[in-house]
């Protein structure tokens, strides 16, 4: 009966207008957001803009002061309509950023206590716990408590934990961050696989654009409460809809160079202090300033003179192994260039460069939005 | 696409809204019908104090001429603080009370601070076995020390045997050594020391020697980083555990009735209680109001000076790291002085309660004067006026039976509401709910034991709104010693919810788990070793409270402590001594099976007093 009515739920959620002060001062603000059905969807954003606020009003474990929540095309939250569904009731998991582990309680009891909330059979019980305790590799490890577990053993005990109740719906709070570089990066491919065999809608908060790139479907990009874009990875790096997301997302960040759009000789140029660039894209922005923004990939370089590139100083050079972070400056202006390997310059080398001008973006100098092509 | 709803019909969504909402919160209902019973135990008899204070009471009509009872009037303050009598009715009791509650303080907070610095700072031996020993006084009642002073001290001033101190040296004790002033002092400040002792080793504790290090290199000298560092965490340390004696010793009955009486020394509340035991009640009252008043100020300068900080220190004992100061050829020399301490304010008293209730007359230290006839003797009128001994009289076993029936409830009840309290207040910081509560069920602090027990029988000797007559149940004995004691169990409640993260309990909510079910299998066990605690401490101070009580049992519903008195009373030293010893085993034995489920913690519930 339960399984049957649980299939028949879809669990899309669907944020309406959805807004959060705490004592005055607003966490959320006016949040507009639709996740389908079986996505990976980031919120990502710098600390302090609401990302964990915005997961807890989706569990349920705090009260948006106005808008709606659908999950599942169902009404969970309204306060004008007086519907309130209580978190325990809405069907959905969390992994807490410190993992909230019950410490007094072993690895199995610590899986089992929301099997038996759903008055499943003994066996079945037993069975899902084994499954899952495998899936996670912590067999051996069913009758430790918590404090005997290294953070890795915990962060997967959590995992366990939500998995093995088959909520509709994952929500993790930057589930990563208290792990060790390596073992996050170990865990990110873990994460995606999950996804990937069970399908659940799944909300992941994170700060870190990297883990947010690599992981999501969808990434919301939040700021001050707000919802800055929302878009799958490659739009949110290829076009980011104003300067903010421009430069939180990417690394090394962005090149920002201020500069006009202006026709010469009937073609469309981009003009900075220093070098002009033909462009190969229209904009109903001519004739006025602008400001360009380039990834530190798409700037091509070369130690002999080339024609028409520029000539530029070399500032530093960090050599990565698998890339080189070449920064080079003229006049006030720096440049990031990304090359791949070891890239042989060294300080104060003179190098020239030349950028692609389809990857080049334009934003209002004041608004600091994106300037679409006509 | 949708259509807005009226106004009307949205306000009452939103109530809808908040219902349900609450529906899935019991906490909140469950306070709310908490705090509306509380306020009522609370400021009725606030209320209560203030009208009767206020107005004529039956007994002033003889002496008021053409007064009506009930009239409103300022008699009693005239009475008190102007008339004729103001000098025995306030004056001299306030008087004392004051000298007996800075003496007190002084005393103990030297007292505490001091075995709280060797202890924790310096490198004694037996420092386990000390923090352990240290706190046992605070688990007797105040007053058994009152009882071997008596015991040893006593003079001819009152009617019967002397003391062991007239009868080994032949010398009659002067007055100023057996009654007054100098014994109740002393006598307290060998109970209160407990309350600084605690508080400042838990401030030291805290202060570990990371932070010292770290400022002695920075290049502080030794005196700098006592004020710079020590200092500072020990003041608001030291500002509670001055608050904390200082009301509590002015507050206290049974040693200043014990040692006060008897030359007429009255402290505030033994002259509340001989007010009250003359008809005077609205003299009381106006007391009553005064130490009120008193434990409020007390109460506000403490926190006005020692501000934010918390005012009671726990103790976390959190890798205690500090390098302790060498005591040298001290060392010994201190070790000894704490064990003969030890042996004055626990050895000595017990035993000596427990020789003289051997003795077949009083006074008579012969050997062939030990006797056992007022342990397990039969009723004989040449001895004890015929009382039996204690084994066999069935006035003490109910009055044992009582006063643990008592204890386990209080200890139950208690427990249950404070921590019910702590997780309200603790889920719901700042909100009025939480703010209420903290404060109402902190208020019953500042009513002195006797002058509460005072209304409550005045308050529940005929029905009193929806709730029946108590005067005379034993239900009666249980609802005052519950309301007097949530100060300190809402208080534990709050510092046990404060160690729980609240990511335990909502993880728990979003697997499904139901309120109940969440408080039974996350916050209870979490919770487990301080309600334990807790209510070992209420078990041990409802057991040995003596002034909430004493006006309010009937022979059906007396407990230990209120026999003691009588038999202290009529001179029945033996049979008083006795049954304390009862008393104490009681406590002993509670404390031991506490600590055998619980581990060897127990002892150390006190720390949040
Ligand atoms: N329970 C709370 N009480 C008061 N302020 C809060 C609370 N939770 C979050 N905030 C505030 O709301 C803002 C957003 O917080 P949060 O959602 O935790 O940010 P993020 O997870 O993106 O770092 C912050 O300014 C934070 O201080
Ligand atoms: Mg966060």
């Amino acid at each position: 009966m339960l399984v049957f009515f649980r299939e028949a739920l879809l669990s899309n959620i669907v944020l309406k207008g959805i807004s959060k002060s705490f004592s005055g001062s607003p966490a959320v603000r006016s949040l507009n957001l639709e996740i389908e059905e079986s996505q990976f969807v980031t919120l990502l954003g710098p600390s302090g803009c609401g990302k964990t606020t915005t997961l807890r009003l989706i569990a349920g474990l705090e009260d948006p002061d106005a808008g709606e929540i659908f999950i599942g095309g169902k009404l969970i939250f309204s306060r004008e309509k007086g519907v309130f569904i209580p978190p325990e009731k809405r069907q959905l998991g969390l992994i807490f950023q410190s993992y909230a582990l019950w410490p007094h309680m072993t690895v199995y009891k610590n899986i089992s206590l929301g099997l038996e909330e759903q008055k499943l059979p003994k066996e079945e019980i037993e069975r899902r716990v084994t499954t899952v305790l495998e899936k996670v590799q912590l067999t051996p490890y069913r009758d430790r408590y918590p404090s005997e577990l290294s953070g890795g053993q915990q962060q997967r005990v959590a995992i366990a934990r939500m998995i093995a109740s088959e909520p509709d719906i994952f929500l993790m709070d930057e589930p990563l961050s208290n792990l060790d570089a390596m073992l996050r990066v170990d865990m990110r491919a873990e994460l995606k696989r999950l996804h990937y065999e069970l399908g659940a809608t799944t909300v992941y908060v994170t700060h870190d654009q990297v883990e947010a790139l690599t992981l999501s479907d969808k990434i919301a990009v939040m700021m001050d409460g707000e919802l800055r874009q929302f878009g799958s990875p490659r739009e949110i790096y290829h076009y980011p809809t104003d300067l903010f997301v421009a430069r939180f997302v990417g690394s090394p960040r962005i090149n920002t160079i201020p500069g006009a759009l202006a026709r010469q000789e009937g073609k469309l140029l981009f003009r900075s202090a220093f070098f002009e660039k033909a462009l190969q894209r229209t904009f109903d922005f001519e004739g006025r300033d602008v400001i360009a923004t380039i990834r530190p990939e798409d700037i091509a370089f070369s130690t002999t003179p080339q024609s028409g590139w520029l000539e530029m100083q070399v500032y530093s050079v960090l050599p990565a192994g698998s890339e080189t972070i070449i920064t080079v400056r003229k006049d006030d202006l720096p440049l990031t260039i990304k090359a791949p390997g070891f890239a042989d310059v060294e300080m104060n080398d003179h190098i020239w460069i030349d950028f692609d001008i389809a990857r080049m973006n334009f934003y209002h100098p004041q608004t600091e939005n994106l300037i679409p092509a006509a | 696409m949708t259509v807005q709803a009226k106004p009307v019909y949205r306000r009452l969504n939103v109530l809808k809204f908040e219902l349900t909402k609450l529906r899935h919160r019991p906490d909140v209902l469950l306070s709310l019908l908490f705090l509306i019973v509380f306020s009522f135990l609370v400021i009725v008899p606030l209320l209560q104090i203030l009208k009767g204070s206020l107005t004529y009471q039956q007994s002033d009509l003889r002496m008021v001429r053409g007064s009506v009872q009930g009239q409103l009037t300022a008699y009693h303050y005239l009475r008190v603080f102007t008339g004729r009598l103001a000098q025995s009715l306030f004056f001299k009791p306030f008087w004392h009370s004051l000298i007996v509650g800075f003496g007190v303080t002084f005393l103990a907070m030297t007292l505490g601070s001091l075995f709280a610095w060797v202890i924790v700072r310096t490198d004694i031996p037996f420092k386990p076995l000390f923090s352990v020993l240290m706190v046992t006084p605070y688990m007797m009642p105040s007053w058994v020390i009152a009882l071997a002073w008596l015991t040893v001290f006593k003079n001819e001033r009152i009617a019967g045997a002397q003391g062991m101190f007239t009868a080994m040296t032949g010398v009659s004790a002067p007055d100023w050594l057996s009654y007054g002033v100098v014994p109740i002092i002393i006598c307290l400040g060998l109970h209160y020391y407990a309350y600084s002792f605690l508080l400042v080793s838990g401030a030291l504790w805290t202060v570990n020697s990371e932070l010292e290090e770290a400022a002695a290199i920075a290049g502080l000298n030794k005196r700098k980083i006592l004020r710079k560092i020590t200092f500072p965490i020990v003041i608001p340390a030291l500002g509670s555990a001055f608050v904390l004696t200082f009301t509590r010793s002015m507050g206290t009955f049974g040693t200043p009735a014990l040692l006060g009486l008897p030359v007429r020394f009255f402290t505030i509340p033994t002259q509340i209680y001989a007010s009250i035991n003359t008809r005077n009640n609205g003299d009381g009252y106006v007391l009553a109001l005064v130490l009120v008043a008193l434990a409020g100020v007390a109460i506000y300068i403490n926190s006005r000076v020692i501000g934010k900080r918390r005012s009671f220190v726990t103790m976390q004992g959190k890798g205690f790291t500090s390098k302790p100061t060498r005591l040298g050829v001290w060392r010994y020399g201190i070790v000894s002085l704490m064990f003969l301490f030890i042996f004055i304010a626990i050895v000595l008293p017990v035993v000596i309660l427990a020789w003289s209730t051997l003795m077949r007359i009083p006074g008579d230290y012969s050997l062939s004067n030990l006797t056992l006839h007022y342990w397990i003797g039969k009723s004989n009128f040449l001895m004890a006026s015929g009382e039996e001994g204690i084994f066999r009289n069935p006035g003490i076993w109910s009055g044992a039976w009582n006063s643990i029936r008592l204890g386990v409830f209080a200890a139950v009840i208690n427990g249950v509401l404070g921590l019910l309290i702590g997780y309200t207040v603790v889920r719901n910081r700042g909100s009025k709910l939480a703010n209420s509560l903290e404060v109402m069920s902190f208020a019953p602090y500042v009513f002195p034991g006797i002058a509460m027990g005072a209304i409550y029988l005045g308050m529940f000797a005929k029905p009193f709104g929806p709730i029946p007559a108590l005067y005379g149940t034993f239900a009666l004995l249980v609802l005052i010693v519950v309301v007097k004691n949530m100060p300190f169990s809402s208080r534990s409640g709050i510092s046990a919810m404060l160690q729980i993260d609240p990511s335990l309990e909502e993880s728990a909510r979003l697997q499904g788990a139901s309120w109940l079910k969440r408080f039974r299998k996350i916050i209870f066990p979490l919770a487990a070793t301080g309600f334990i605690s807790g209510m070992l401490l209420t078990f041990i101070t409802a057991m040995r409270e003596l002034s909430l009580v004493i006006l309010l049992v009937t022979p059906a519903t007396r407990v230990l402590t209120t026999i003691i008195f009588a038999y202290q009373d009529q001179d029945q030293i033996q049979h008083a001594n006795g049954v304390t010893l009862i008393l104490l085993f009681i406590i002993i034995i509670a404390n031991i099976l506490v600590s055998r489920f619980y581990g060897t913690k127990s002892l150390f519930g006190l720390r949040n007093t």
